[in-house]
């Protein structure tokens, strides 16, 4: 149906909708982060669903304390090869409809300390991120900006077709393989599957 | 507070045998340190801790460094008889320094308010006799530096209660703070590289060329 139509009705006393948008619509404004924050990108995480910035208004109020009740991870902060693992398996433990935010530099690439021995480059080797935050924090703001433009992805979510949404995608896999603590490195440094080194211009 | 030619001198009269070493230190801060033998160490320590004039209850830092087998180089100035007359001539004196790993104390007095006095224990070298005497008994706040110097620097503390990594994850084999660490290579994406940041891209791409 398209928009003129409806507006016509509307004038009419007349709602329409689809199954997807109100399924979307509800989806996009219960988005409940779980509690996890890894270094100083939480801080500004937490200023985010304090008072002042309040994230609640977005529907993401409660920020829930286990990952089997949230939906939601915003990465916030740097990723240790020490904690990759259990990231990626709090990932795991998430009920689908899930996504990824990766808030700051260091949990898109490692940020100050990509050249540390100790520092994950990037979340996004292990687990899909939908939503990427540049900054070293980034501000509250920001964090409510990747937020909203997360809720604009749910909403153009499709639930049938091709290109429907991950989780109603029964090929689509919902866990990723945890990393294992190697000799030297994790092992594997990254999943092929999901993350491959984007091609530099030069 | 005494100065460390003093301390020094108090110590091994009363720790019998101890073998002490001002380490001058030439920067800006001036601030010489005591190289003390392995075999005496706890004594000298537990001397340091237990005299009523230093009282040194509290050690507020313990930290490691790494010494690699380096070769120094100096100049000197010789004299030398060229055709009978004498003259002074520049050599480029050679001495290799044998590496070792080193555990630094600082350690100050909560009860006389003064400090530090820093201690430095040498490994005799960095692959196989690199144990050191732990002062984790005698100052318990050396527990965890301690554990971080055996994480990093892969110093042994003979008498420390746990030694376990502390940073590391337990599989882990190297030790990162050490000058010839190798890092694993995850160079795969370096949007601007620069420095020596672009020598290990250059040297991952080569090795992905190569598979
Ligand atoms: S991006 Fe900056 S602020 Fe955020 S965790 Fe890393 S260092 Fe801290």
């Amino acid at each position: 149906m398209d928009q003129g139509l409806r507006s016509e009705l509307q004038k009419q006393g007349v709602f329409t909708t689809t199954l997807e948008e109100v399924y979307n619509w509800g989806r996009a404004n219960s988005v409940w982060p779980l509690t996890f924050g890894l270094a100083c990108c939480a801080i500004e995480m937490i200023a985010a669903s304090m008072s002042r910035f309040d994230l609640a208004r977005f529907g993401a109020e409660v920020f829930r304390p286990s990952p089997r009740q949230a939906d939601l991870m915003i990465v916030a902060g740097t990723v240790t090869k020490k904690m990759a693992p259990l990231v990626v398996r709090l990932y795991n433990q998430m009920p689908e409809p899930k996504y990824v935010i990766a808030m700051g530099a260091c949990a898109i690439s490692g940020g100050p300390f990509k050249q540390g021995y100790n520092v994950l480059k990037g979340i996004d080797r292990y687990v899909p991120v939908d939503v990427v935050i540049p900054g070293c924090p980034p501000r509250p703001e920001a964090l409510i900006h990747a937020f909203m433009t997360l809720q604009e992805k749910i909403e153009q979510q499709k639930l049938t077709g091709p290109h429907r949404a991950r989780h109603l995608d029964p090929d689509a896999p919902s866990e990723f393989p945890v990393p294992v603590y190697g000799e030297h490195d994790l092992v594997p440094p990254k999943n092929p599957q999901i993350w491959q080194p984007p091609v530099v211009q030069r | 507070m005494e100065t460390l030619e003093q301390i020094k001198s108090r110590v091994e009269a009363a720790v019998a045998g101890a073998q002490l070493t001002v380490v001058p230190n030439d920067s800006p801060v001036a601030q010489p340190s005591l190289l003390v033998d392995n075999a005496h160490a706890v004594a000298v320590a537990g001397f340091l801790r237990d005299d009523p004039e230093l009282q040194l209850d509290y050690c507020s830092n313990m930290t490691g460094v790494d010494w690699p087998e380096a070769e120094l180089t100096e100049k000197i100035k010789v004299k030398q008889v060229v055709d009978g007359v004498e003259k002074e001539v520049e050599e480029v004196k050679k001495t290799l320094r044998p590496g070792c790993l080193e555990a630094v104390y600082h350690l100050y007095s909560m009860a006389k308010k003064h400090g530090p006095v820093i201690l430095r224990l040498r490994t005799e070298n960095r692959a196989d006799k690199n144990h050191l005497p732990s002062l984790t008994p005698l100052w318990r706040g050396c527990e965890f530096q301690e554990r971080e110097a055996y994480d990093l620097f892969g110093i042994v503390f003979d008498g420390h209660p746990d030694l376990r990594r502390i940073l590391m994850w337990d599989e882990f084999k190297d030790h990162p703070m050490r000058k010839d660490y190798v890092e694993p290579d995850d160079y795969e994406y370096e949007p601007t590289p620069h420095d020596e940041l672009v020598e290990k891209v250059k040297a991952h791409q080569a090795k992905e060329a190569s598979v």
